[in-house]
């Protein structure tokens, strides 16, 4: 007998795992009926799981861990079991704000250090010129977006919240206004940095993963009790989702993903802007500027480098940033309910069962891996990293409190 | 003292609908509701009505945007809070499945503000029944229009008049334990398909 599951996501790339799990029949194989339904905000995702109308959802990282925090509406406690893969995200700015930058100091595109040193350049020259703040859109207060966003911002000597300006916009109004005018750049998951170049609105100047590679996005989000409720099925969800990101990260099957995809039951955009994405192109030199591939070896990672295993360093990182930021205060208790809110332990105890590689920490210091290498895993060899951040520090989640700390304005 | 009812924003780009909402807060005695259907400048129309409540439809895509927009404004001026009391996830159940979100002023007494909900939801529920009904009364012309067509096919392939035609095509459906429609829709696409002109 099938089990029917509800799962909400929104139009982005980075819902492929979720999409490929039913189109491909992965999730039809461990009895699963996946009824996947767009939604047109994250506020909607938010409130329809915990109400109960989806069981499951494609989720911004830092979501899962606001919801328990006390941060959004609900009181109902939600997990993050499994991630669904690592980077994805562009920062994309207008043509004007590129010229503007140019004009400062030359860079590489896609080096994130020295795309940052020539925007504080022109962030600065902008200020004391007096003229009016530069706006950058993303797409939630709760997301990868908004905290790599500022991260990348403030590691290159620009206040996020002085010297421009942040503005929530939803994915798919980001290019459109970008191209007239209403925001100088976005961070936002693709196809939609994509879709802002080929609209001939702006330029990729940064990707996530030249920010902070190997970093953390979405996950797949679920009710607490849910999931205590239904083990059988959520062990039996974990499965296909594995073999799904499995299939998504074979390259000879990004074509036929991109495809499925484009359906306008999905994402609604041509496979042709959908495409870079999945298949790394998205990093290729563009005409305005030569490209530092070095700086960038992976866009986006559906599978490999333990892709999917929901670490809770990454957990503990966005808690660190909102902290920073201002959105909670730092206490153990809440660091605590951070950290616990993603579940390696479903995820070792499902996956390792099937003779799949699980890392066997269930944190790592992020920045320790400037290179590739092979780990202990469970079972087999797991390959990992890099994972470092552009500017060379460091996040030890064993040193939570003096990385807050240190991070102090 | 004679407390004054809260002033509601209704922010739908579905006109329609944020009309038949305001009429129900009218009559209820709420004098001071205010329609957005438009998004452009959003933050500073909140501003300058500065809700008590703002009842919102879950489709639109701006949702996150307007939530941070009352963070931001909890931080420097009115602190505005998502409605539904935390425990009361009945309420919120019967407003997400009528499509309806809605978000109140902090401090606002639940009560005050419970029939405002009830009534958007209602006047949702209405409307969405409202445009099922139309769907459907466009459905059932449409699927006339489809068995008239396919039974002029008939009529000619098999010159025979319409009240066998219609027999033959009942007879298909019978048989292969299909809808008529059904069977005529894939007569008219199959004749479509092969060129029923060339014949």
């Amino acid at each position: 007998m099938m089990t029917e599951l509800s799962a909400g996501f929104l139009p982005l790339t980075d819902s492929a795992i979720l999409i490929a799990a039913k189109e491909r029949g992965f999730a039809h194989d461990e009895g699963i009926a996946l009824d996947l339904v767009r939604e047109t905000s994250w506020a909607n995702v938010r409130d329809k799981l915990a109400v109960g109308q989806f069981e499951i959802a494609h989720s911004l990282a830092p979501m899962p861990i606001a919801a328990n925090l006390g941060l959004t509406p609900f009181d109902t406690r939600l997990i993050a079991p499994m991630a669904l893969g690592l980077g994805g995200n562009a920062i994309t700015v207008s043509n004007r704000l590129l010229a503007g930058m140019k004009q400062q100091q030359d860079f590489t595109m896609l080096n994130a250090r020295e795309v940052g040193a020539a925007l504080a350049r022109h962030v600065r020259a902008g200020l004391r010129e007096g003229r009016k703040r530069l706006q950058f859109g993303v797409v939630h207060p709760f997301s990868g977006h908004n905290f790599e966003l500022r991260y990348w911002l403030s590691a290159s000597g620009i206040a996020p919240e002085s010297d421009i300006e942040i503005v929530i916009l939803p994915p798919p109004l980001m290019a459109d206004a970008l191209a007239t005018g209403q925001i100088d750049g976005y961070c936002v998951g693709e196809p939609w940095n994509t879709v802002g170049v080929a609209k001939g609105a702006g330029h990729i100047v940064a990707a996530k993963s030249s920010i902070w590679a190997s970093s953390p996005e979405k996950v797949l989000a679920v009710r607490e009790d849910w999931a205590e409720e239904n083990p059988a099925t959520l062990h039996a969800l974990l499965r296909a989702l594995y073999r799904s990101a499995e299939w998504c990260g074979q390259p000879e099957n990004h074509a036929d993903l991109a495809d499925m995809l484009a359906s306008p039951r999905y994402l609604g955009q041509p496979a042709g802007v959908i495409l870079p994405a999945l298949d790394g192109s998205i990093l290729r030199p563009s005409a305005t500027g030569r490209t530092d591939p070095a700086a960038t070896p992976d866009f986006f990672q559906p599978h490999s480098r333990a892709a999917t295993f929901p670490w809770q360093s990454h957990a503990l990182w966005f808690y660190s940033q909102m902290v920073r930021w201002g959105y909670v205060d730092h206490t153990a208790e809440h660091a605590s309910i951070a950290r616990h809110t993603f579940r390696p332990d479903i995820y070792r105890s499902v996956l390792s069962a099937i003779d799949v590689p699980v890392p066997s920490a269930n944190s790592k210091v992020e920045g320790a891996l400037s290179r590739t290498i092979a780990v202990g895993a469970s079972s087999r060899v797991l390959y990992l990293g890099p994972d470092g951040f552009f500017d060379g520090s460091i996040f030890d989640p064993d040193r939570l409190d003096a990385y807050i700390e240190s991070q102090k304005a | 003292m004679v407390e004054r009812l809260p002033s509601v924003l209704i922010i739908d780009e579905n006109t329609t609908r944020a009309s038949i909402i305001e009429a129900g807060l009218s009559a209820a005695g709420h004098t001071r509701v205010t329609v957005i259907n438009e998004m452009h400048g959003i933050a500073a129309k909140i501003a300058l009505h500065e809700p008590d409540v703002i009842v919102i439809d879950l489709e639109n895509p701006n949702r996150d945007m307007l939530e941070s927009i009352f963070q931001l404004s909890r931080a420097v001026k009115r602190p505005i809070a998502m409605f539904v009391d935390r425990s009361d996830t009945e309420a919120m159940q019967s407003a997400i499945d009528a499509g309806v979100s809605a978000y109140v002023v902090d401090g606002l007494r639940q009560e005050r503000v419970k029939s405002i909900l009830d009534m958007a939801i209602s006047r949702f529920n209405a409307f969405s029944r409202l445009e099922r009904e139309l769907e459907e009364a466009r459905g059932a012309l449409e699927e006339r229009k489809v068995i008239d067509q396919a039974k002029g096919l008939i009529m000619k392939s098999r010159g025979v008049d319409e009240a066998t035609a219609y027999k033959l095509l009942r007879k298909a459906a019978m048989n292969g334990n299909r809808k008529i429609v059904d069977v005529a829709e894939s007569l008219v696409m199959s004749a479509r398909l092969l060129g029923d002109e060339g014949k």
